[in-house]
């Protein structure tokens, strides 16, 4: 195997509310090789966005109840949000899911990149020329710094803000739901530009979460599937999507409709029901009441383990 | 039934309105008892523009919208609550369609001042019922909850299910399962199938070319206002004859296709020994 970018074990975090803790992440452990896109695909409140947020910055609410994140052989100190000050835009950077409102709407683009990187201790002028150059290679005039994020349209502002958290060349970038609010043709234009920044050596390792497979599918390496706060199955791309273990996965991949198939000729099937509450998350799978297979033995809790080189999956069905 | 004719939008911009955008141009289209036609474009294509002048929450500036055979600008009173007795709309997010302070089944409730007046108390609850199963919902789990209990699939649901209770004709659905999970979007396209087999017309809005042709019958490709192309669905995705079209469909990410970038897949295949 490939030498490892980010190494998470056993990562709990949860939110704190006035009911109690949600489990939001409860135990996830992977790993993402060096120049490996990985995507992060699952529905609304399965944990792909928690995941993610809490390798950069754990918000108010957040909590790290357990677990070790390892970045280039460096424990990350997620739980120390001064420390993690050290890490952040030079070693770990976020595409957030608000990146079309991340600008300083009061400042110029390039008046604020300039502020950006000096309260990091870094010169501006020294990052100018790289700065011009990524411009142009994402399609941007570098007449943009000169603008407010306002007079820059969704998919610019998108790209400008794939520019600026790369700059500093991070080991890890997380792209939080980048594509999500975009017209296809712009979609493509910005994945595209993440397999670039990954093929130019701008960031080691990536990973994009989104709600949508067939996103993923077209630029990432493996993709992790989550459900209800734990990994369900990891695999290289193709064989999570031609070949998935989980049935959770199976059941998916067999809901999105694809361009050509007619709800006449083929009928589509949903999941019925639908996640747990992670407030008090039941024992064992947590996916047992949706799943057509569920038997005795998924009362127990089914661990994430290899059923193949690089091909975990959480299923008793599965080993 | 619904029949557009030439229908523009313009609106008046700048600081005092000196320029003229055009949202819609010259659009026209028909839909028949049964059929659902979608209205698929990116953003500012004006697709939404046209589903609002439809619902008459948005004036037209030229040309005409008839509805069997009246033109819908001149309602008033009681033709107009006549009218909206046969089309209705649903919209994209169904969190904010629902007054929080509320139980979800008000939005329900609502209608029946107006259109119901003479029904009791019991067969308005057995049409309530009916409704509901119609969009698969269990009436047990849905009725007396407040909307933060209920799910996105579910106040979806139940927004057709109002929408049903006044045995419309024509349905205008503007983005509504963009804003759910996979695995609950599936079951309102199939609901909205089930209910076209029963002869109701759906005026399908969306940005997503796989949604749009699931379900559709007509396909209308519209670009800055205008319409591109349009034709029976099959026909416009399986031989896209404007370039617009032929783009638009190379960059819907599939699973059984990959994006290509100068001839090149973008992602390279995984190594042997998968």
């Amino acid at each position: 195997m490939s030498p490892v970018t980010l190494k998470v074990d056993n990562l709990q975090v949860w939110y704190r509310t006035l009911r109690g803790d949600v489990q939001a992440l409860d135990g996830v452990s992977f790993t993402v090789g060096d120049g490996e896109l990985v995507g992060l695909a699952g529905e609304s409140g399965c944990g792909k966005s928690t995941l993610g947020k809490s390798l950069i910055r754990l918000d108010g609410r957040m909590r790290h109840v357990g677990g070790t994140v390892e970045l280039d052989g460096k424990e990350l100190p997620i739980g120390d949000s001064e420390r993690m000050n050290g890490f952040r835009f030079k070693e770990v950077s976020i595409i957030p899911q608000y990146a079309m409102s991340a600008m300083n709407p009061t400042r110029r683009i390039g008046r604020m990149v300039a502020e950006l990187l000096e309260s990091r201790g870094v010169r501006f002028e020294g990052q100018l020329e790289e700065l011009l150059r990524r411009l142009e290679l994402v399609g941007l005039d570098p007449e943009v710094l000169e603008r407010y994020p306002i007079e820059l349209s969704g998919g610019m502002k998108q790209r400008m803000v794939m520019v600026i958290s790369t700059l500093l060349n991070p080991s890890l970038l997380v792209a939080d739901e980048v594509t999500s609010a975009l017209d296809v043709s712009n979609q493509k234009a910005v994945a595209e530009a993440l397999v670039d920044f990954r093929d130019r050596h701008y960031v080691k390792s990536t990973i994009i979460i989104t709600h949508d497979l067939s996103l993923v599918y077209q630029i990432a390496d493996s993709i992790i599937v989550m459900y209800a706060g734990k990994l369900a199955e990891k695999a290289p791309t193709d064989t999570l999507v031609h070949a998935p273990r989980h049935p959770y996965t199976r059941m998916l991949i067999g809901a999105l409709p694809e361009v050509g198939v007619r709800y006449d000729t083929k009928r589509l099937e949903g999941i019925p029901g639908s996640p747990p509450s992670l407030l008090d998350p039941p024992k064992g799978c947590r996916f047992r009441d949706r799943c057509p297979l569920a038997f005795d033995k998924c009362a127990e809790e089914p661990p994430f383990r290899e059923v193949a080189p690089d091909h975990a999956v959480a299923c008793w069905k599965a080993f | 039934m619904l029949r557009l004719d030439h229908v523009s939008k313009s609106y008046r911009v700048g600081t005092f309105g000196g320029r003229e955008l055009a949202a819609v141009r010259d659009v026209s289209l028909e839909v028949a008892p049964g059929e659902v036609v979608s209205l698929i474009g990116e953003s500012g294509s004006g697709k939404s523009t046209i589903g609002r002048m439809i619902l008459r929450l948005t004036s037209v500036t030229s040309g005409s919208i008839t509805f069997d055979g009246t033109d819908i600008a001149g309602l008033a009173g009681s033709r107009l609550r006549g009218y909206y007795g046969n089309v209705q709309g649903v919209f994209q997010d169904p969190f904010s369609c629902y007054n929080p302070i509320f139980k979800a089944d008000r939005a329900l409730e609502l209608l029946r001042q107006p259109y119901f007046p003479d029904l009791d108390g019991r067969r308005w609850r057995a049409k309530l019922e009916r409704s509901l199963e119609a969009v698969r919902l269990d009436p047990g789990q849905v009725l007396g909850k407040y909307p933060h209990q209920l799910s996105g699939g579910q106040l979806q649901r139940m927004l057709v299910a109002r929408a049903l209770l006044l045995d419309i004709r024509l349905l205008v659905a503007d983005e509504i399962i963009s804003m759910l999970d996979a695995s609950t979007r599936i079951d309102v396209l199939n609901l909205l199938g089930d209910l076209k087999a029963r002869g109701l017309g759906i005026v399908f809005i969306t940005h997503d070319l796989s949604l749009g042709n699931y379900i559709s019958d007509t396909a209308v490709i519209l670009h800055r206002g205008e319409v591109v192309e349009t034709g029976p669905t099959g026909q416009v995705f399986d031989q896209p004859r404007h370039p617009y079209t032929r783009s638009l469909l190379a960059s819907v990410p599939q699973l059984h296709r990959k994006w290509e970038r100068n001839g090149h897949p973008v992602r390279q295949p995984a190594g042997e020994g998968d």
